[in-house]
């Protein structure tokens, strides 16, 4: 997983409430059995004029000139400005590798649904949550001017805006520890085993069935 | 002792290890695979050259990519590559598989209470988010994504932090017509899409207690609808009756055993929840969605709302945006809804129950002449096979319905049935997003009595009138 410090990034707006991770990465993406490659049909359903199909050359598509993504003034963006409940729907992990393939590092939203908000975070990308009043400050500012960029940093918890003011935000301690660090979550869970093997020792002779070879 | 509340129970029993930042390392009892979400998950355990912790944890069935119209090839090279990958990666690492073409294939959430893999006091994960269905069973179930897949898979745990409680007890009992999806949909429609974000919900009081199996994993499907990762019923007799003698269950004395333990799987009288809502199950009529979210949704009898009167600007420009996409105007009747095609299937609504009931409104009638397809597709091989046993099959046939193979099917369009550009659907599925049934599909959300009153009408009706006479007068 690649490491996350700060950055200062370019903001995109996407200035809508319970976008869906359908709306995110479409279904007809999630046939892919690679993890890369999704980038160019982040939004894919919202950003071009036609109905895109996996491994078309994406290049040629006609695009829809007035979703956010298409303007030459978000152009680079890593940072994506959301509304509430963001991600909500399924599970799929392709919206955060769309995400994070497209070039975000950051999300800024007033909540997020709890599994995209986890999957943020196996994959490099940090879904902060800020209150619904600073969001709608940070539409306003980002709307009315042109190339508005956000310093984010992990380390100190901390957004600021361009003018110098400040939010801080919250973030689990072993969620910022591995993140600034690129760790494997699971290498540090291994580090466990014995104790997962005296947990196993346990249950089964409580709960012998759950153990059992059965079919 | 402090009284606890199921959830606390099944957290408890699961910690493997508390950290000091309030996370856990939770152990994993049950694990579920489909063919979307485990690719990239084997492929990493493969490349980190990490081996699976409990092979006999696993059950794997290609459910989302699996045509409905036969069951020996997939047309779509990327689609069958993608189960052809589940296929050889199960055969690779030795793991329970139920492959496309096998009798017990078909969705996920409904083989694993089918088979008796879903079990009372373990924690179920699935690489989706309708894994909450399994939580019907006193478990504590709930969808992950790839790399925690992948996290299960080399080390049967999860790192996670307990959920807060929510209780939503439905009082009284459900008025005729009315079914769980009603329940899950009127529930939604109460706490909101994300009304349930960061909890666990207990469902709970009288009309849940009155639920059959089948209905309690209806509305535990949903619980992802309202934001909440987890859904869950206490343990009572129906569970253990609905249990006895599946393959994977215990039995002899490991049965007395287990039951004996899964009795204890509710709240205790006294136990705190960070949140409760009541609803009165006499006050929920039959249920339709008309936006692109389940929480825009209103009584079948009811009109399409005015986003004029809604005050949030937010939610307003959000229904403009809906009515604009599903192409309805404010005000309406419900039932002036003309509808194109119409889905009975899905986690959702699949099960022999589901079935029966669609089939009790269409024995002795016809679909209308615009609906131009009207699909019944089954959870499971076995479904389908226990379905034509009662006859089922041949009730659905007659009125002009196609009688498929078991899959996901028009729940999202990754197989052959999807929608069309424009194409309105009433769909006994869970989400109504925008493409989700199909670029440019119209999905309403409805039980499947209503899905099968509204074939019939050709428009949403009131299933109400066309219970059969016995039922009505029950
Ligand atoms: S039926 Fe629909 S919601 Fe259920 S697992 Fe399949 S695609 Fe997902």
């Amino acid at each position: 997983m690649r490491a996350f410090n700060s950055i200062n990034g370019l903001v995109v707006p996407i200035d809508r409430s319970n976008v869906d991770t359908d709306a995110i990465i479409p279904k007809q993406f999630l046939k892919s059995i690679r993890r890369t490659g999704f980038g160019p049909n982040l939004f894919d359903a919202w950003r071009y004029l036609d109905e895109g199909q996996p491994e078309q050359d994406n290049a040629r598509r006609p695009l829809n000139p007035d979703f956010v993504l298409n303007q030459a003034r978000y152009q680079g963006a890593e940072i994506l400005l959301a509304r509430e409940n963001f991600g909500c729907g399924s599970s799929r992990e392709h919206a955060p590798w769309a995400l994070e393939d497209f070039g975000i590092r950051v999300l800024i939203a007033p909540s997020y649904a709890d599994i995209f908000f986890n999957n943020c975070f196996k994959n490099g990308l940090l879904p902060i949550v800020l209150p619904e009043t600073v969001v709608d400050g940070l539409f306003h500012e980002v709307l009315t001017q042109a190339g508005y960029r956000l310093h984010v940093d992990l380390q100190q918890q901390r957004v600021v805006t361009p003018s110098g003011v400040q939010h801080e935000f919250v973030v689990e301690e072993f969620r910022k520890y591995c993140l600034l660090n690129g760790l494997d979550e699971i290498g540090l869970t291994l580090r466990h085993a014995d104790q997962i093997r005296a947990y196993e020792t346990l249950r089964a002779q409580q709960e012998p069935w759950i153990f059992g070879v059965r079919s | 002792m402090t009284p606890l509340t199921l959830y606390e129970k099944l957290w408890r029993t699961h910690v493997v290890r508390q950290e000091s930042d309030g996370t856990a390392l939770i152990y994993i009892d049950r694990h579920l695979v489909h063919e979307v979400t485990s690719p990239q998950a084997f492929e990493g355990l493969r490349l980190a050259g990490r081996s699976l912790w409990r092979k006999n944890s696993i059950l794997a069935t290609a459910d989302h990519n699996t045509p409905t119209t036969q069951q020996t090839v997939i047309a779509d090279p990327v689609s069958r590559l993608q189960v052809d990958t589940l296929d050889a990666n199960c055969a690779r690492y030795g793991l329970t598989e139920f492959p496309m073409g096998d009798h017990r294939q078909g969705i996920v959430h409904v083989i694993g209470p089918e088979q008796g893999a879903t079990l009372p006091g373990m924690t179920v994960v699935c690489g989706d988010s309708h894994t909450s269905t399994h939580g019907a069973f006193a478990a504590l179930a709930f969808g992950i994504g790839t790399s925690e897949v992948e996290h299960v898979m080399a080390t049967q745990t999860l790192v996670a932090r307990p959920s807060k409680t929510l209780r939503v007890q439905v009082d009284g009992q459900l008025p005729l017509g009315v079914t769980a999806k009603d329940v899950a949909l009127a529930i939604i429609a109460k706490i909101g899409t994300a009304g349930g974000t960061g909890h666990a919900i207990e469902f709970a009081g009288e009309a849940i207690r009155g639920l059959s199996m089948e209905g309690r994993m209806t509305l535990c499907n949903m619980a992802i609808e309202a934001g909440a990762r987890a859904g869950m019923v206490a343990v009572d007799q129906t569970t253990l009756d609905y249990l006895r003698d599946r393959p994977f269950a215990p039995r002899g004395g490991e049965w007395d055993l287990a039951q004996a333990y899964w009795r204890t799987l509710h709240s205790d009288e006294g136990a705190l929840f960070d949140r409760e809502v009541v609803l009165d199950a006499g006050a929920i009529e039959p249920l339709v969605t008309w936006g692109t979210s389940p929480e825009m949704v209103v009584a079948v009898g009811g009109r399409v709302p005015d986003p004029a009167l809604e005050p949030d600007l937010t939610r307003r420009e959000g229904m403009l945006r809906a009515l604009g996409y599903m192409d309805l105007s404010a005000n309406m009747p419900m039932t002036d809804i003309w509808i194109d095609k119409v889905f009975i299937g899905s986690c959702t609504n699949s099960r022999i129950e589901d079935l029966r009931a669609a089939a009790a409104v269409l024995e002795g009638r016809r679909i209308a002449p615009n609906i131009k397809l009207a699909l019944a597709v089954p959870g499971s091989g076995l479904v389908k096979r226990a379905a034509e046993a009662e006859g089922l099959d041949r009730i659905f046939m007659a009125a002009g319905f196609e009688w498929r193979n078991p899959g996901c099917s028009m729940c999202l369009g990754m197989n052959d049935d999807r929608l069309s550009a424009g194409e309105r659907c009433a769909s006994t599925s869970n989400r109504n997003f925008e493409g989700r049934q199909g670029t440019g599909g119209r999905t309403h959300l409805v039980s499947p009595q209503m899905a099968a009153a509204a074939a019939v009408a050709g428009h949403f009706v009131d299933v109400r009138d066309y219970l059969p006479h016995h039922q009505r007068t029950a």
